[in-house]
């Protein structure tokens, strides 16, 4: 719904408010009045929006540290716009734009650009600034004035840093920004041309493998520099069990690390790449369900400190190609939710536990306070049903594109509404 | 008289082939040998039926012994050949698809560079697909010309030992071979350079043997992959003088081993490479039947996927 569309008042009845910042619940109606909560009783009569919430849990909305929305450079896959709209969609408020955009987001003009042109939009866009210039893993960007422009955070994306002298000068160059800086977490030597999860299953289709150490020596590296830097290190979707320990264990050393997983890794395996699916196709890819276990304890056990989509869109064309030529990458803003309160509900994990992880989580990744669901805050609200049963569809996808295996999958756990400033979702 | 029909509708690769199926193809392959000894070795089975010969990648043994099965049963064959710089340049599979379409093929005879391009392909072709090679994982018809030699010579393939000696992480051959001929109830086990070795081989059934004299003295035959030149180019081979040290099946080798080891060969054979010469001249060696063969079980397959559209 466009800005202008938005309603003036907005009553929510009848649910069950989880307020991720206090960690306490309460069944109140709450109110909200041009984009701020207010007294139900200081609504105004006449035109209010009723959003029937029995039976759900309402919170704050989702935040995103790790999204594609291609603009600039591939507006055919997906836009601010409508990556904002996908983002809504999900439950998300707020979105991290990954820079690695045609060109790459490397300097304080482009950051710039990029807020102004996403002003308005009906979720909040954050944009994560490249480490080094062009993403070229040599010379470092302009991170203290990308700071200053607005970035809340450094990644070359999918590219790792393969130079680690070149991340180690970036963790001590950014300490005092306080801003996290995100390393793609595969040694891309040993990952080599692997397009799957190294082990018995890539052995028997023949695909190239791209193993677990992968990950792990990447990761261990990275968490060497954070440890003996001081700087802040954020690793980005854990895939593998032997990455989750290392972070636990520098962790409970002290080293000031965070870590996300996304919702395919902690729901969705490599058996999805039997049949030579293209859609199943992400690096880190989809690994075996033990690793899977171990994402989704390292979740439960705080390890890992938030879910992160890494949503990739792709055209329809590119994913049509073999295995080897189709790009690696799968949407994931609208099915976060279903997947994630799926596989964690299953694994024991609570309602409020999966909230969490998507917002308190988050938040604490990039330093941000998230201020307590009453009279005064901005509104910025999801509204979920955790009994929903559902199947995730294409008539569920907003964004531009539609690569995701996911589609077709029954999922327990559903976004219904989600509001911000600037914008309004009403599903099912 | 009824005639036994297999339950495959595509021939995508051996895995998941019942052994009921690979016997009808290999029974009815040792038939259309004996079509091929005949002076006149044409039969009209597949009269009217359209085949294209479709390789993505370079492969003219593989190609003629297709072309070779097809005009023996009478099919009308055309063939498709597309080099790798077309490939580059993004002809996709999603074209190959709307080609065949186009011209209405009953049957793709199929050779790509990607793993699973071919089940790929049957998931949006009305056609029937058969896999003439996928990248590294499977070369179905080639398995099948294999067994069927073996059977010809052991008149068995339950309980025989077979190895498989070469860059396995690399070879469809050797995959279908292993899919095949475990079904078939052969012991397989395979023997290579460690890193050639895939990850996890044996949770396919097959046990490693490291070296090849201890193989030798294992198997009741032994099938020597190609080392493919690319391979050394890539520095994964350190050069041809230490292969052929290590794994290559050459006469002092096999002097040492008093049994008699039948030796096969997918070829095209790098002489003096994985092989000595004379060891493939040698009465050991059946890689010529192969040959023949390859025609043999490929006219079976034909005849067993397209036998009812041609009937129909």
């Amino acid at each position: 719904m466009a800005a202008g569309a938005l309603p003036g008042q907005i009553l929510i009845t009848g649910g069950r408010v989880y307020d991720p910042a206090t960690g306490k619940s309460r069944r109140v109606d709450l109110a909200v009045k041009r984009g701020r909560l207010v007294e139900p009783e200081s609504l105004d009569r006449g035109k209010t929006t009723v959003i029937d919430a029995a039976g759900c849990l309402i919170t704050h909305g989702f935040i995103d540290l790790h999204a594609h929305f291609r603009e600039p450079g591939r507006e055919d896959k997906e836009t601010l716009a409508s990556g904002a709209q996908a983002a809504l969609a999900g439950g998300f408020t707020r979105v991290c734009v990954m820079p690695n955009t045609e060109p790459p987001i490397d300097s304080p003009e482009a950051v710039r650009a990029l807020l102004e042109k996403s002003a308005g939009l009906p979720v909040e866009i954050m944009v994560i600034g490249a480490i080094t210039a062009g993403q070229q893993g040599v010379e470092l960007a302009e991170l203290r004035a990308m700071r200053a422009a607005g970035a809340v955070a450094f990644s070359d994306d999918g590219v790792p840093i393969r130079n680690g002298q070149v991340l180690r000068h970036a963790l001590y160059y950014a300490k005092d920004l306080g801003v996290p800086l995100i390393n793609h977490a595969e040694d891309p030597d040993l990952r080599g041309a692997g397009v799957m999860h190294e082990g018995a299953l890539s052995t028997r289709l023949g695909l190239p493998g791209n193993p677990a150490l992968a990950e792990a020596a990447m990761v261990y590296r990275d968490l060497l520099l954070a440890a003996d830097t001081g700087g802040r290190l954020h690793v980005p979707h854990l895939s593998t069990a032997e990455a989750v320990a290392q972070v636990r264990a520098f962790k409970a050393a002290g080293a000031h690390v965070t870590a996300e997983a996304t919702p395919h890794h902690l729901a969705l395996t490599e058996e999805l790449l039997a049949g030579y699916d293209p859609m199943a196709k992400v690096a880190p890819p989809l690994r075996s369900e033990s690793d899977r276990r171990a994402v989704v304890a390292g979740l439960q056990d705080g390890t890992i400190d938030c879910i992160a989509t890494d949503h990739a869109p792709h055209t329809v064309e590119e994913k049509e190609q073999d295995m080897l030529q189709a790009p690696f990458g799968m949407i994931g803003l609208e099915s976060a939710f279903g997947l994630a309160h799926t596989a964690l509900t299953e694994a024991g994990l609570t309602t409020e536990k999966v909230l969490d992880l998507l917002t308190t989580g988050p938040a604490g990744v990039l330093n941000l306070e998230l201020q307590p669901l009453q009279p005064g805050a901005v509104a910025e609200l999801v509204v979920v049903d955790p009994a929903a049963e559902w199947t995730f569809g294409p008539e569920h996808i907003h964004s531009r594109s539609r690569n995701t295996p996911a589609l077709g999958r029954r999922l327990k756990g559903r976004v219904r509404a989600t509001l911000s400033p600037h914008g309004l979702y009403l599903g099912h | 008289m009824t005639e036994p029909t297999v339950s495959l509708t595509h021939l995508l690769g051996l895995e998941g082939v019942s052994a009921a199926d690979i016997q009808i193809l290999l029974d009815t392959g040792f038939t259309f040998r004996e079509v091929l000894d005949r002076p006149i070795k044409k039969v009209p089975t597949l009269s009217g039926i359209n085949v294209v010969n479709l390789f993505f990648e370079n492969s003219t043994r593989t190609r003629i012994s297709f072309e070779l099965a097809e005009k023996r049963l009478s099919a009308d064959v055309t063939n498709f050949s597309v080099g790798g710089s077309s490939l580059d340049k993004g002809e996709g599979l999603k074209d190959t698809v709307l080609n065949i379409h186009a011209m209405k093929m009953d049957a793709v005879v199929m050779r790509h560079p990607v793993p699973g391009a071919a089940v790929q392909l049957s998931r949006f072709v009305d056609a029937v697909v058969i896999n003439a090679g996928d990248g590294s994982h499977e070369h179905p018809t080639q398995a099948l010309l294999d067994m069927l030699s073996l059977q010809e010579r052991f008149g068995r393939l339950k309980g025989l030992k077979v190895g498989i000696i070469g860059d396995i992480a690399h070879s469809r051959v050797a995959r279908s071979n292993i899919f095949g001929l475990l079904t078939m109830g052969a012991e397989v086990a395979v023997c290579g350079p460690g890193h050639l070795i895939p990850p996890q081989v044996e949770a396919l059934g097959v046990s490693v043997v490291p070296d090849v004299d201890d193989l030798l003295g294992w198997a009741d035959a032994v099938n020597v992959l190609r080392i493919q030149r690319e391979r050394m180019g890539a520095g994964l081979i350190p050069s041809v003088r230490e292969y052929r040290a290590g794994f290559g099946l050459t006469n002092e080798r096999l002097a040492r081993h008093k049994r008699e080891i039948i030796i096969l060969h997918p070829g095209p054979i790098n002489r003096g490479v994985e092989i000595d010469s004379d060891v493939a001249d040698s009465d050991q060696a059946i890689i010529l039947d192969q040959v023949i063969n390859g025609v043999a079980v490929r006219m079976s397959i034909l005849y067993h996927l397209l036998g009812p559209r041609a009937a129909g």
